[in-house]
């Protein structure tokens, strides 16, 4: 049996034809395996969805309960069968919930990593390096060029900027799952204990962190009737980076704008998106960090998917590694 | 290093200038000597490193990666510098416990001879960090371009030390970098530093616009006019053989002018304006734009446009210092002293007679020549005052074109606005009848109130017909679009707009809700006022 029997792009997603099952399908299946919560790998409208407990809460208040047939919740670390095909989900270090899966068959096995990252994170169980015959990667940062720096850097500047303008608001972009929660975790181990102000679209999704047992401080709505506009005057407001460019943005005085994102490693990037304040806080794997784990996971063969896969298939050409991008569609090149 | 890396790199994001304010003195209130010296250089330009080219930087990153990833990451920046600094492999072996300061990087590139350049520049990327690294590439390849004028630096000392940005730009040309005993006077620790250096600038005087009702507040007779040149302020210093052109805010721009600095052959200090032709037949404004914004410049250039100054005030003869004097009185002294000079390089700015403000008026709206742009107004009795005092100069100018344009593109601004759509691009109408197309002259972002900016954006929110990141094109053809009256200074041509123009100072004027967009104006009444 090939590699590629075993698991094979279909336009759906990636699929499992012994296990007849898939990895985070971009359309509605009979059963789906879901890595994490965010939209582009969990949608709804799945017979049977299987995914950790915390990942089922949060599709669950993203699509209402009804988002699936069934569901079933996987432990960490459990191993469960599937028409003879054994998986095994494993943390992946992304956002709350987050999982890899190992995918065993006769004796191979296989693991998609969803997306993951190797930094440390307050907010999710740590990435867990599994053994196996081929990797499959993520890519959103697959360029030499992406190297983050330490999150605790990108914090203490958005905390200095804070102080140096005190009369402005420090408004951050960061997305609702995962990126808000971890900026205000950052924030408070820095030892903030102001109340941060949040858009209302990150409410429910903050909410269930805090009752995960992640602790978030005080978390105010940015809201106001109108003319208080002082209210928020040296304030940090976290929001989706969407609404900055909206109107809802008009209520804070005169406010700098922030994003924490990959993505803010290039400069251009910033400025073309008007950010004034770029913090480089990543929920995916940066170079080193992709390179590393190649090499952890002892994989003879590595298939590459979303994102930049020509330069990681060339780095394991030039390291004698077998690697082949895996042409997914559905997922947002811009993840981050 | 690190503190300077971090400066230049919200420096260059940062669009306001007040947050560049906050920025800069910050950083020279917290920052020891030399370092802050040194960082001051950089951005005023005053810093002497030997320069170290692109394709060098290109060949130190190649010898030590796979010249196919390093194509796949520069392809994606789009930046050498930044690409460079981004994937400059860090040495094996830990990071080590101590990284450079600006002083210490800056004394290394300034020691190395041409041959080891390249490889002291290398140590000195192996020990950065990835935002240093971009600064130490940024020191060696020339040019910050961060958007920080050294007008704008000064102003922070100035703010640093609580005095007058002027009394910065007069010291300014006899300190050299690190500026330790500027920083310890600002700071309180020492005295003024002395003006020793020969031919130093002068902070000039400034006028204030005509407002509402002024004139009739003011006798005529205690004024003298003349006519507002539309070149460049300058100011000609030669003293103890030392002969310097200045900018009106002190930047020595000699270099680019060597034709008018040449003949500076006299002791004194001349307040004027920079034209080009010759005094006989001043040049327009684009035949100066061909001598503007250049570092050297060429022979030929030089000939076909030669630069020459048109004197109308004079701080300095000898060891005589003129500027406590009336007006009065240094006009009678300049009149006698440009005679003196080199007729073909120096003239005088002719005074404008008049009896009274509505004949002044007459002589506004219709100046003799296309560079003018309207009149000055100047007390007999003034002295000559450092700064923008209230009453003994007045520009009156003549009143702005204007042209009835159809809104394109519109884009979200900065700070305050970025929640607004608020820089518009707009557009003429050109092509034959029937099949008229929007072709677009300018770009503006100011001139409007607050709640005309409100319905601005209201508009361009509800008549988007693309976006492009933070561009939207709006609807805009004969039957449907917003009409903008934009008020400009003048035109120029312009082979880099598809136009064939270029306004200066473009603003918005009024907003035409009642105007048709069919009925704004065409492009060849724009290229009417080109030819006048």
């Amino acid at each position: 049996m090939r590699d590629s029997d075993l698991l094979h792009p279909r336009p759906e997603g990636l699929y499992c034809p012994p296990g007849d099952f898939f990895i985070d399908p971009v359309r509605p299946v009979n059963r789906a395996l879901i890595t994490h919560g965010h939209s582009d790998h969990a949608r709804s409208g799945h017979r049977c969805v299987l995914a950790t407990r915390q990942t089922l809460d949060i599709m669950g208040l993203r699509y209402g309960e009804g988002f699936a047939g069934t569901t079933q919740a996987a432990t960490l670390g459990e191993t469960i069968a599937l028409n003879g095909v054994t998986v095994t989900f494993h943390p992946a270090g992304h956002v709350l919930g987050s999982a890899q899966i190992a995918v065993e068959h006769m004796g191979r096995r296989i693991v998609a990593s969803g997306d993951y990252k190797r930094q440390k994170d307050a907010t999710c169980e740590p990435f867990e390096p599994v053994q196996c015959d081929v990797f499959i990667t993520e890519a959103t940062f697959g360029l030499p060029v992406f190297r983050h720096p330490p999150d605790s850097e990108e914090i203490a500047r958005l905390l200095k900027s804070a102080a140096q303008f005190p009369e402005r608001s420090h408004l951050v972009g960061a997305y609702a799952l995962g990126k808000a929660q971890r900026v205000m975790r950052l924030l408070r181990d820095a030892g903030y204990d102001r109340p941060i102000y949040i858009h209302g679209a990150l409410a429910k999704l903050s909410e269930y962190y805090q009752s995960q047992g992640i602790d978030l401080g005080m978390l105010e709505p940015a809201t106001v009737e109108s003319g208080a506009k002082d209210d928020f005057t040296g304030a940090i407001v976290i929001g989706p980076p969407s609404a900055f460019a909206d109107r809802w943005a008009r209520r804070f005085p005169d406010p700098i704008s922030c994003f924490a994102s990959g993505w803010m490693r290039i400069r251009q990037r910033a400025k073309q998106g008007g950010v004034e304040l770029p913090l480089i806080i990543s929920d995916h794997a940066d170079w080193d960090e992709l390179i590393a784990t190649i090499k952890e996971t002892g994989a003879e063969e590595i298939w590459v998917t979303h994102g930049r896969e020509e330069a990681l298939v060339r780095w394991c050409e030039l390291e004698g590694i077998a690697a082949r991008p895996l042409h997914l569609v559905g997922y947002e090149d811009e993840g981050d | 290093m690190n503190r300077f890396a971090e400066l230049l790199d919200r420096l260059v994001l940062t669009p306001s200038r007040n947050g560049k304010l906050t920025l800069l003195t910050d950083y020279f209130r917290g920052i020891e000597d030399p370092d802050r010296g040194l960082a001051l250089a950089a951005i005023t330009g005053d810093l002497s490193i030997a320069a170290v080219k692109p394709a060098m930087l290109r060949t130190l990153v190649i010898e030590r990666m796979d010249p196919v990833l390093f194509g796949y990451s520069y392809d994606y920046v789009g930046d050498l510098a930044e690409t460079v600094s981004l994937v400059w492999p860090q040495p094996p072996g830990d990071m080590p416990n101590h990284s450079p300061t600006l002083a210490e990087v800056v004394a290394k590139l300034q020691a190395a001879s041409r041959s080891d350049g390249p490889k002291v520049l290398a140590r000195l990327l192996d020990s950065a960090s990835i935002s240093a690294r971009f600064a130490i590439i940024k020191l060696v390849t020339g040019g910050l371009r961060i958007g920080v004028s050294a007008r704008l630096a000064k102003q922070a000392l100035a703010d640093l030390g609580q005095v007058d940005v002027a009394e910065i730009e007069e010291l300014w040309h006899g300190l050299t970098p690190p500026y330790a005993g500027l920083f310890a006077w600002l700071e309180g620790k020492a005295e003024r530093p002395e003006k020793t250096a020969l031919a130093l600038f002068r902070p000039v005087m400034l006028s204030n616009a005509v407002g509402d009702g002024d004139l009739e507040k003011l006798n005529p007779a205690d004024y003298a006019a003349e006519w507002k040149w539309d070149g460049i302020r300058v100011q000609a210093v030669c003293e103890g053989g030392v002969r310097r052109l200045y900018s009106r805010t002190g930047d020595d721009v000699s270099g680019a002018f060597p034709d008018l600095a040449e003949a500076m052959d006299f002791s004194a200090a001349l307040d004027g304006e920079l034209l080009v032709g010759d005094p006989q037949a001043t040049g327009t404004f684009s035949d100066l734009q061909q001598r503007l914004n250049r570092k050297s410049v060429s022979a030929k250039i030089q000939q076909q446009f030669p630069a020459f100054m048109r004197c109308y005030d004079v701080l300095q003869i000898g060891d005589e210092d003129l500027r406590a004097l009336s007006f009065r009185e240094r006009r009678g002294r300049l009149e006698a002293f440009v005679g003196t000079l080199d007729p073909s390089r120096f003239d005088l700015s002719p005074l404008v007679e008049f009896a009274d403000w509505p004949t002044l008026e007459e002589l506004r709206s219709a100046p003799p020549h296309p560079i003018i742009e309207g009149v000055m107004l100047k007390r007999w009795d003034s002295p000559y005052l450092a700064g923008r005092p209230k009453g003994p100069w007045f520009k009156w100018k003549r009143d702005p074109h204007t042209v009835d344009a159809v809104l394109m593109y519109a884009q979200r601004g900065h700070g305050k606005r970025s929640s607004f759509y608020s820089d518009y691009t707009f557009g003429v109408w050109s092509g034959p009848e029937g099949a008229e197309e929007l072709v677009p002259v300018g770009k503006a972002y100011f001139g409007f109130t607050d709640e005309e900016l409100k319905q601005i954006d209201k508009y361009v929110r509800d008549n988007t017909v693309e976006r492009f990141g933070p561009v939207r094109s709006v609807r805009a053809d004969r039957r449907q679009g917003l009409v903008l009256e934009v008020a400009f200074e003048g035109l120029n041509r312009s082979t880099r707009h598809k136009s064939g123009v270029a306004m200066r100072f473009p603003r918005i004027s009024r907003l035409r809700w009642d105007k048709p967009a069919a009925e704004a104006d065409r492009i060849e009444t724009l290229q009417a006022l080109l030819d006048s």
